[in-house]
């Protein structure tokens, strides 16, 4: 095991030093949740295990101390109860922050999240907006027993009204998490569990790009590689290791997509690849590739690819390694998309 | 029906005027409070068996067991501790991603497992690796959840003890059906030959509405379940109080049937509160609600600190309620028990223990077709595809066929693991 976890995601009551750092995915959502907390009282935090323990994965480690417990709740064992009373609070005023503690065990607040928190605003036609964000650790490869590896997103995506976004850095985790609470939609915040002790550079005094906006990451002609989320490290490796320039976009945003730098991308490389965990039938992936044919028909060399997990159901652990996209399976398509 | 349990004392009531500014901030309990709250065990659950060891009476639930039935209690929960000690081990030393410990509710689990019959149908958690003992899961077979080479190894029709569930509370709804089926089939009724179900969940899960529903459908349609509650103080960090005003058993009143609280580290009590009510769903009077008050010893899982959330003098007071001790002390005061006989169940526990460990070593990674197997009874055209297409990409990789480490991550978390030699890499 490692060092004490309040010793990785803790903050010890301090927010970012001004400048430049490098900290972990972790302990920037912590510090951003603060910032937050800090900036507007009526942000509130809520789900199971996340005040005294600080969450399992210890996002929220000493804000329980330093804001009190009705500001972080540990609440009763229930999703449903957890969305549900959120909305409640929301429409009281309060902007809730809830942590579900892993992608499997979102489902039984799926029905509010679906019929309820999507949809009030619309109902209402606006008179009952949803400041609302759900965060979401996921994704696999941390060797973990059944619904702890899943990668949900496209659910939400598929859901009117709801806005879903996948951070994949600590800059963006600080930023996005804070641009997530102050957003009058209701907002599915999706965090990358494996990356969540990966440093990566902060730097608070540079404006932060918009929510709902994706980034190139690398500039490249050879082809293009779209992931978002965990899968956003992977495919930076890979173009680190590729013998030719790949360009590579980090999407941020699920829901809306924010596809115009794709487009750009693909018209200058005519070749596309993109890379999710998630099962590939009906999903983000299935959404950009169906998108960039439609925009981009007539600058494709190749028919755009998929690297994703399979159809199946997220398998035993020992075999997570077959099931995710690797560096060697994106190098795989990329010398399939060139080949043509 | 057997007369009321007593109130628990009053820390853990919440009278109704002062509740607001009693909770207004959520005071850890004291030392005291967690004393009374021993208290509370032994004056409002059921006791045959008292922690010095001594037999104590009960108007409602007597029990005559015999030398030999007492001394098998002792030997199951000696054997089902060893094995829980031994998954802890084999995870702190990468043979399992991790474990997720029984510890302090031996005498729950064997007391309820050993009054179920053979004919009944058990619904478990992800805890309840003694009731999979008894009902003749071997030990072996838990491994592989737990090792991540499968979800689960066992036949639950041969053996009456379906699959773990982790998502909470899931399995009390399958539990409630299959009770339905029971009785829509005509398989209760008779006290010998009759069905039941029992259902397997811990005091948080009882915030979810899967347990609202099931308790609901179960008493809308006298299913023959018994709903067995192990109420071992904690889900995760988050102490009984997180979910509930009143003691659990006595959810059961409002929805209409019979709830009651046993001292679930005496197995005794155990034993004959569940095989009551066992007795009750066989006979058509389901469904029952059992709250057996008991103890997590260890952490919640071997991914979790619980240094971080709960008092030392805690633990401390629950060890003099060790479950296993009272029955050895009373084997020897009674002189049912001699050196030999502790010493024959000690080498056997080492000998399963070691059973449990060679079989951990060996077990083999499972390969990618795994992924694909099962999915669907009737084959999947694009699954087939992805099967045969990735199966040859992998075969590129002919080389590198020992096992593969996973990435990993330490979570500190309910049922994740890290996984095995990568765990310093970060
Ligand atoms: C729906 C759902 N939410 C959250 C979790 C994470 N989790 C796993 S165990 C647990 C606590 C369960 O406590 P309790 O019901 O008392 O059972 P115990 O673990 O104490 O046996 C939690 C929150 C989960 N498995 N499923
Ligand atoms: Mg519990």
């Amino acid at each position: 095991m490692a060092a004490p976890a309040t010793d990785r995601a803790g903050s010890g009551g301090q927010g970012p030093s001004n400048g430049p750092s490098n900290i972990t995915l972790a302990k920037a959502l912590n510090d951003g949740l603060r910032a937050a907390m800090e900036g507007d009282d009526k942000v509130i935090l809520m789900g199971e295990d996340i005040g005294k323990l600080g969450g399992v994965f210890r996002i929220t480690d000493g804000l329980q101390k330093d804001f009190g417990e009705q500001r972080v709740l540990d609440t009763p064992l229930a999703e449903s109860g957890i969305i549900g009373t959120a909305i409640g609070l929301a429409l009281r005023g309060f902007r809730p922050v809830c942590e579900i503690q892993f992608d499997g065990f979102v489902f039984p607040g799926f029905d509010q999240i679906v019929s309820q928190l999507s949809k009030l605003r619309y109902r209402s036609q606006g008179k009952l907006p949803m400041r609302l964000v759900v965060r979401i650790p996921f994704g696999g490869g941390i060797g973990a027993v059944e619904h702890h590896s899943e990668s949900p997103e496209s659910l939400f995506a598929h859901v009117a009204g709801l806005k879903v976004v996948a951070c994949s850095n600590a800059a963006d985790a600080y930023w996005m998490i804070q641009q997530a609470i102050d957003s009058d939609d209701p907002v599915i915040f999706f965090e990358p569990k494996r990356r969540y002790w990966e440093k990566s550079e902060l730097d608070t005094s540079v404006k932060p790009r918009p929510l709902h906006t994706s980034r190139v990451l690398r500039t490249g002609s050879a082809a293009t590689v779209v992931a978002y989320g965990p899968m956003v490290r992977t495919v930076l490796d890979a173009a680190a290791a590729a013998d030719c320039e790949l360009e590579v976009i980090d999407l941020r945003t699920l829901s809306p997509l924010d596809l115009a730098p794709v487009f750009d991308a693909v018209r200058r490389t005519g070749r596309l690849v993109c890379v999710a965990e998630a099962p590939g039938e009906s999903s983000i992936t299935a959404e950009v590739a169906a998108r960039v044919q439609q925009e981009c028909f007539y600058s494709l060399e190749a028919p755009v690819l998929r690297v994703t997990g399979f159809d199946t159901p997220y398998p035993p652990s020992k075999c997570e390694e077959y099931y995710l996209p690797d560096l060697d399976r994106v190098l795989d398509a990329v010398d399939r998309v060139l080949a043509h | 029906m057997p007369s009321p349990p007593h109130e628990p004392p009053s820390w853990r009531q919440h009278a109704s005027g002062t509740h607001a500014a009693a909770t207004a901030v959520e005071a850890e309990p004291s030392a005291e409070q967690v004393i009374a709250g021993l208290r509370a065990t032994s004056e409002g659950g059921v006791q045959l068996l008292n922690p010095e060891g001594e037999r104590v009476s009960h108007p409602d639930f007597d029990l005559e067991i015999s030398a030999a039935e007492l001394k098998s209690l002792y030997r199951d929960m000696v054997l089902v501790r060893r094995v829980d000690r031994e998954g802890n081990a084999l995870q702190r030393q990468g043979q399992l991603g991790i474990w997720v410990p029984l510890l302090g509710q031996e005498a729950a689990q064997i007391g309820a497992g050993r009054a179920m019959a053979p004919q009944d149908m058990a619904f478990p958690s992800y805890r309840e690796h003694g009731i999979a003992w008894c009902r003749g899961v071997d030990p072996t077979e838990l491994l592989g959840v737990w090792r991540g080479t499968d979800h689960g190894s066992w036949d639950p029709n041969d053996t009456g003890f379906q699959l773990y569930t982790i998502v909470i509370a899931n399995q009390c709804l399958h539990a409630t059906g299959y009770a339905m089926g029971q009785r829509f089939e005509g398989m209760i009724g008779d006290s010998e030959t009759g069905e039941a179900t029992i259902c397997f969940f811990g005091d948080g899960a009882t915030s979810q509405g899967d347990v609202h529903e099931s308790f609901v459908w179960a008493a809308v349609y006298d299913a023959p379940v018994l709903f067995f509650c192990q109420n071992n103080q904690w889900a995760v960090s988050e102490p009984t109080e997180r979910q509930s005003r009143v003691p659990l058993y006595r959810r059961a009143q409002g929805y209409g049937f019979p709830g009651i609280r046993v001292d679930g580290n005496d197995v005794l009590a155990t034993l004959a509160v569940t095989r009551w009510a066992l007795e009750e769903c066989r006979t058509g009077n389901g469904p029952v609600l059992i709250e057996a008050f008991t103890y997590r010893m260890d952490a919640h899982t071997t991914s979790d600190d619980a240094t971080r959330y709960r008092l030392a003098e805690e633990l401390e007071a629950w060890k003099l309620r060790d479950p296993i001790e009272r029955v050895r002390v009373h084997l020897v005061r009674e002189g049912l028990a001699g050196q030999d006989f502790f010493d024959g169940v000690a080498a056997e526990s080492d000998e399963l223990a070691q059973r449990v460990r060679s079989h951990a070593e060996a077990m083999p990674q499972p390969g990618p077709e795994r992924i694909f197997s099962e999915v669907y009874a009737e084959a999947s055209p694009p699954v087939q595809a992805q099967r045969e297409e990735f199966l040859a990409y992998h075969a590129t990789f002919v080389d590198t066929e020992e096992p593969l480490a996973g990435s990993s991550i330490d979570t500190e978390e309910p049922l994740a693991g890290s996984s095995i030699d990568t765990a310093g890499d970060r």
